[in-house]
């Protein structure tokens, strides 16, 4: 560059490039304001796509009921007590269980999956894209497919009829177990991934500290690699519990209306019965519970050194 | 020398150990006696925390790799918690979930100690390695200071009274003060609770001042074996030389044997050391000679019995308590000399680079040295 043309760094700002220097000498050497520069443009699309939405539903589920679906003048409590009827109570109890039982289950599947892999060998990269694959496919097509699977007329029941070894197809398709077998394939990998993560921390120093003062194998895992891969067990837990018990689409495809969750109410009352009042009071419900739940496990779980949660 | 009546606690027979193709430790032998303090010293990657940990069980020999004995027994298929031993790790490697109490009463836990008996033996560990336990037995590890770590970890190891206390540079992560401290404190507790030690450190003043005995390990091999006034006095080759303490290097040729004594040429003039056997006459040698026991004179001056060469200071560094003068002989070698700094005030500082001197020793304090090992 030549010594007669100034930088264009230090050039006479005009127009735009001064309104954006302007703008910028705004946050020079404040800490909060860049830091509000920064979570800003996430925290504003939070606000209107997310809290705003709920915000309107929540002001919803105490409006009254119009004919055709719509929301008419005054305020009610009646959508919130309408819902200590037996019938919705039970599809609450029914998908707090299946909700639970997925994450238990998970947990059952999925904690020797991330014990092997975190263990290392020489598959460890392998077995980790294996869990990451199904994400791959819409979860939608991935539901279809068990579809195919589990029909009368599909994979299972074909195989085990042309063996001989059934007479008739075995019924599991609109069954409890066809609507665990689909929560729980859809949610592993959230179990498996936080506690592999976990294990995978762990100092071996403490594996072979256990080892040296006597513990066994199965000692030295209850004592030391369990408690201290419990963060992994919470993280990966609340990842699948929260998801399964919202979940309508496993449920709706796999369970048939007898299976009905407590999305597929909340589903219905958007959609078929034109019930938003309901609908949103439904949602809000369970939001309520599931806050309830995740607030009591967690303090449990920060309750300090010595205790094993 | 191990006294000969007494049975060793351990001993290493042989043993060789690869990962991959890199030879960890190649065929290494060495007994360990009852209440021993038994160092592995050496730099990093020359094996010695291997060996610790093919003593303790965390690694098996090659399997041909020889045999590793605790009281007799061949153990080398035998896991850790079958051994009857405890350790003090690198990283103390304290449970991070449990308090202090928690971790020291571990041992005694899996061991299966009476659970009565469990607090009271907890107290004592505690004390013994004076950390108050109302203050700091309910404390989580991250807490600690990385002294009161240090701490933790002794006691959990020493609670459970091991025959046999394998320590992996326990003190690495201290500052020097506390460091010196703890030296002290672990060889005092060597002697009081009977325990045999076998300690990992790079730090050849750590490993001089606390051990019976040094293993100096270099490239997967035991260099040296012997008293830690052994090794520093008769340093067997240049590696054991050049690592514990400071050394001189000359190199000459066996010109004739005088006595007991060699004569060595070299190109700043002939000295004699002690004569070796396996070494003839014409042959080439490298003698070590540690700086301070070479004294240094006006120039023709010095005992007439000790070996005299002629040289000029080169350089001076003050090191407090000592100056190392560095001095040229002819020829080019440079020898450095260790003097005792004893004051401008009493004795004025008496070389200046540039003065003509005569560098002096007792033929003793030479030392012929065997080749390093490929």
């Amino acid at each position: 560059m030549s010594s007669s043309s100034p930088s264009p760094f230090r050039a006479p700002a005009s127009g735009l490039v001064a309104l954006r220097r302007r703008f910028f000498a705004l946050f020079r050497g404040r800490p909060e304001t860049t830091a509000w520069t920064l979570v800003g443009p996430g925290l504003s699309w939070m606000l209107l796509f997310f809290i705003g939405p709920l915000l309107l539903m929540l002001f919803y589920s105490f409006k009254q009921r119009g004919v055709y679906g719509v929301v008419v003048d005054g305020y009610t409590i009646e959508h919130y007590l309408r819902f200590a009827d037996p019938l919705y109570l039970g599809i609450l109890w029914r998908t707090l269980k299946m909700a639970l039982s997925c994450t238990i289950i998970c947990l059952l599947l999925g904690y020797p999956v991330a014990y092997v892999i975190a263990a290392g060998g020489r598959f460890k990269n392998l077995l980790l894209f294996l869990v990451v694959l199904p994400f791959w496919t819409s979860f939608l097509v991935r539901t279809f497919a068990m579809i195919f699977l589990m029909r009368d007329t599909g994979l299972i029941n074909t195989t085990l009829l042309s063996l001989g070894l059934i007479d008739e197809p075995i019924a599991m398709l609109y069954t409890p177990f066809a609507v665990m077998a689909g929560l729980v394939y859809g949610f592993l990998p959230f179990m498996v991934l936080p506690i592999y993560t976990s294990l995978e921390k762990l100092d071996p120093s403490l594996l072979e500290a256990a080892e040296v003062l006597g513990a066994r194998p199965v000692a030295r895992f209850l004592r030391v690699t369990l408690p201290l891969s419990m963060p992994g067990v919470a993280a990966g837990s609340l990842l699948v519990f929260i998801p399964s018990l919202g979940s309508y689409l496993t449920p709706d495809l796999l369970g048939g209306a007898k299976q009905m969750m407590i999305g597929n109410l909340v589903q219905n009352q958007f959609t078929s019965a034109r019930n938003w009042p309901f609908g949103s009071a439904a949602s809000f419900i369970v939001m309520a519970l599931v806050l309830v739940a995740v607030v009591g496990f967690l303090r449990k779980r920060d309750a300090g050194p010595g205790s094993v949660l | 020398m191990p006294d000969s009546t007494s049975r060793p606690v351990i001993e290493f027979r042989g043993v060789s150990k690869t990962f991959g193709a890199f030879k960890a430790v190649r065929s290494i032998d060495f007994q360990i006696e009852e209440g021993e303090f038994f160092s592995l010293l050496g730099p990093s990657g020359c094996g010695k925390t291997t060996t610790l940990r093919l003593l303790a069980g965390f690694e098996t020999p090659d399997p041909d790799g020889g045999e590793v004995r605790i009281r007799g027994q061949v153990v080398n298929d035998k896991r850790p918690y079958e051994r009857d031993l405890s350790m003090v790790f690198q990283s103390y490697a304290l449970f991070p979930h449990l308090s202090v109490e928690r971790n020291i009463a571990f041992g005694l836990e899996q061991r299966k100690v009476a659970k009565a008996e469990i607090p009271d033996r907890v107290a004592k560990a505690m004390e013994m390695v004076r950390l108050p336990q109302d203050q700091f037995g309910g404390r989580a590890p991250s807490a600690l200071s990385g002294g009161q770590r240090q701490r933790v970890a002794l006691a959990r190891a020493l609670v459970v009274e091991p025959p046999l206390l394998l320590l992996d540079e326990p003190l690495g992560a201290l500052d020097l003060k506390l460091r010196k401290e703890m030296q002290l404190e672990l060889k005092e507790l060597n002697k009081r609770l009977g325990i045999t030690f076998v300690y990992v450190t790079h730090d050849q003043e750590e490993a001089l001042t606390m051990s019976d005995r040094i293993a100096v390990m270099d490239n997967a091999r035991i260099a040296q074996l012997g008293r830690p006034e052994e090794i520093y006095e008769h340093p067997r080759t240049p590696f054991v030389a050049r690592f514990i303490g400071e050394s001189n290097f000359l190199e000459g040729r066996i010109a004739a044997v005088e006595g007991e004594l060699f004569r060595i040429d070299t190109a700043a003039g002939p000295f004699q050391v002690p004569a070796v056997s396996g070494r003839a006459v014409g042959g080439a040698a490298t003698i070590a000679l540690r700086p301070e026991r070479v004294q240094l004179s006006p120039p023709g001056q010095g005992d007439p019995a000790f070996n005299r060469l002629p040289g000029t200071v080169v350089h001076i560094v003050y090191r407090g308590e000592n100056l190392h003068v560095r001095v040229q002989l002819p020829g080019g070698a440079i020898l450095t000399a260790a003097a005792r700094n004893e004051g401008q005030l009493r004795v004025p500082l008496r070389w200046t680079v540039g003065d003509e001197l005569t560098v002096s020793w007792n033929p003793l304090d030479g030392h012929v040295l065997e080749d390093d090992p490929a």
